[in-house]
């Protein structure tokens, strides 16, 4: 088959040899693994999107259905059997759980954006100062990384909600990036550190180019993939943060996300008295957005980085 | 062997003693930043329970004089320095006559044992199957068999462990459901018995932190074995004819383990963060379920407490890692002279 692929691509790109390898199609951000990441992502989305159009999202607060009703086609531990009024159930306190679904994916969603991409600013700036301009600078901050990292975030986080209370859902995001800086400060200073003897930049440096222009014009375009790989990483643990946090019961209550519905259905009991719709259903759901982002995340980093790409 | 540079033990030393200390003043300020003090709030809290709290002026103002709140916030945070030093940390408000430090010295072990254990199997597992993903004599079938198994790598150890007790505690009960142990042992004893017990208990715990770790450390692994197949020394090591196994072992495991044990030390914390969560849906003995009980019952001490010893667990983890680093890279006591 490769063989094949290399005999037939040969002539068209010029006739040598190696010329087979690196055809004009080798584009390498026709990745399989990132591509199936966001096409899951965007599907996840379009689903939502015609959820919104297409069924009424006020089932998604409490006492506007019957209670605890299973899907259709199976029977709750009462007896009851499930109606298609309600496709993917009820639960407890009469919440429609595909209107749940609906309202809560990009609720959960968004709390991962926002607290990523707090996180990935400073952890962008950070990280370019420490990497490109060292010193003392890259002492400082290194040494604030290391203790940031250290730290396990939840249990801060516990011990500010504690103290808050429950919160909205923007606090509780701007609370999650307080932590979720750290991880890409790291990576892209290693990154900065690794083309800041690179040619281009001393070319630049010679020229002239100010040092912010050195930074954000010429080394930030080649960190491209690396930071979308660190962007992606980062809301994936924005969004484990955030569910722990809604789990232990600190999420807001009356239009629920999907780490609240789990809460609540922890606390109901819900996993031993077979109600699996209640938890199983968001958490499938979560499931699924974190395995598309970590397949977009594969993709990214095989898109940065070459040598991973060959033997896949 | 074992003569660190003395740069690396002085950093790691000041990274692991400002981490302590980091971690107290923020345990400190925070109840301290939020509206009112922290006797206030909890008896407003109170209020909001019970509906109404009788001479609530006067408890706040007993309790206010009784916890040093009356002093300047400098003497209160040197006195709760010390007490920290000194190992107390204070009483448990719910549980009254019990101290933090006993609460938590009943709990940490099961926390210890439950996390150490999973470190181990995820560690070694992961490391060897990313090793035979790259390793180029690996039969096809295992090449094929083990990405499979890497389905659920990235989903939380939380939403794992909820599938794992509902499959295997409730579906086909052969696990069981909750506890570290049977509550036919009245106490921890140490008896065989007992201990196949805990291993009985802890087993659905534990495989809901590797099933969705251990892929992470197999990928992590592939991609430090592929640069490691183009280095120079693997084809001096090939036309030498060493045999395969020598190699995989000697010139690429040994070599690709290193960047994976800076890599364990800066995932410690977010290990943590899983176990807690899993011993909450276990309901198991360790600190994360006494951290959930404490948050049920409000007990702010406990959760300062609680959280406080858990973050000095991992400081200590990531110390003993880093400084264990030399022992196995000879490379880096030589940094720095």
């Amino acid at each position: 088959m490769a063989e094949d692929k290399k005999v037939k691509d040969a002539p068209v790109a010029g006739g040598t040899k190696q010329a087979g390898v690196l055809n004009r199609f080798d584009n390498p951000w026709l990745n399989w693994k990132f591509l199936s990441g966001a096409g899951i992502l965007g599907f996840l989305f379009f689903l939502i999107f015609l959820g919104y159009q297409l069924w009424d999202t006020n089932l998604a607060l409490s006492a506007r259905s019957p209670l605890n009703l299973p899907p259709p086609g199976f029977t709750n531990w009462r007896g009851q059997e499930g109606v298609p009024e309600h496709p993917l159930g009820t639960e407890n306190s009469g919440r429609d759980m595909l209107a749940l679904i609906i309202v809560g994916t990009p609720r959960t969603i968004m709390v991962g954006v926002i607290a990523a991409t707090v996180g990935m600013l400073i952890g962008i700036l950070l990280g370019f100062m420490a990497g490109f301009l060292g010193g003392l600078f890259d002492d400082v901050i290194r040494l604030a990384v290391d203790i940031m990292i250290t730290i396990p975030s939840l249990l801060v986080l516990i011990v500010i909600q504690a103290v808050l209370g429950r919160v909205d859902l923007l606090t509780m995001a701007l609370l999650i990036s307080i932590f979720s800086w750290a991880t890409p400060t790291r990576y892209i200073r290693a990154q900065v550190l690794s083309m800041r003897e690179s040619g281009y930049v001393q070319m630049a440096r010679l020229s002239g180019v100010p040092v912010r222009d050195i930074m954000f014009k010429e080394i930030m375009p080649n960190l491209l993939p690396y930071l979308g790989a660190s962007y992606i990483g980062n809301m994936q643990g924005a969004i484990i943060s955030m569910v722990g946090l809604e789990v232990l019961g600190f999420g807001p209550q009356r239009i629920p996300s999907l780490g609240v519905a789990i809460f609540f259905s922890i606390e109901a009991g819900a996993l031993f008295r077979n109600m699996w719709w209640w938890w199983g259903i968001p958490t499938v759901i979560l499931a699924i957005v974190f395995v598309a982002l970590l397949l977009i995340n594969l993709g990214l980093d095989e898109i940065a980085n070459p040598r991973l790409r060959k033997a896949s | 062997m074992g003569a660190f540079s003395l740069n690396y033990l002085v950093r790691r030393l000041l990274v692991f003693f400002l981490t302590l200390w980091v971690a107290a003043t923020l345990i400190f300020i925070i109840p301290r930043l939020a509206p009112g003090d922290p006797i206030t709030a909890m008896v407003a809290r109170l209020t909001q329970q019970a509906g109404f709290v009788e001479n609530a002026d006067l408890i706040i103002e007993g309790w206010r004089e009784r916890f040093g709140l009356n002093d300047p916030v400098y003497v209160q945070y040197l006195r709760y320095l010390t007490g920290l030093l000194q190992g107390d940390l204070g009483y448990s408000l719910a549980r009254f006559p019990s101290t933090v430090s006993e609460l938590v010295g009943r709990a940490l072990p099961w926390t210890l044992g439950l996390v150490g254990v999973a470190t181990l199997i995820f560690f070694s597992v992961g490391n060897l199957c990313g090793a035979l993903l790259a390793w180029g004599k690996t039969p096809r079938l295992v090449k094929v068999m083990i990405p499979m198994s890497m389905i659920f790598t990235s989903i939380p150890p939380l939403l794992a462990g909820l599938l794992i007790v509902y499959v295997f505690g409730f579906l086909i009960p052969i696990f069981p459901q909750a506890y570290a142990y049977d509550y036919n042992f009245a106490r921890p004893e140490l008896t065989l018995e007992f201990f196949a017990n805990v291993l009985y208990h802890g087993f659905l715990p534990a495989m809901s932190i590797v099933l969705v770790t251990f892929g992470y450390w197999a990928l992590g692994m592939r991609g430090m074995m592929i640069t490691i197949e183009g280095e120079d020394y693997m084809i001096l090591a090939q036309a030498k004819g060493l045999k395969p196994f020598y190699v995989l072992y000697r010139y690429m495991i040994r070599n690709a383990i290193l960047p994976q044990m800076t890599a364990l030390a800066v995932s410690i914390g977010t290990l943590v963060n899983g176990v807690v969560l899993v011993e909450v849906i276990f309901s198991y003995n360790g600190m994360g379920t006494l951290i959930f009980t404490a948050l049920r019952e409000q007990d702010f001490g406990l959760i300062q407490g609680t959280s406080f010893i858990l973050i000095t667990t991992s400081a200590l983890a990531v110390l003993i890692i880093d400084l264990s680093y030399p022992l196995i890279d000879p490379r880096i006591s030589l940094e720095g002279r």
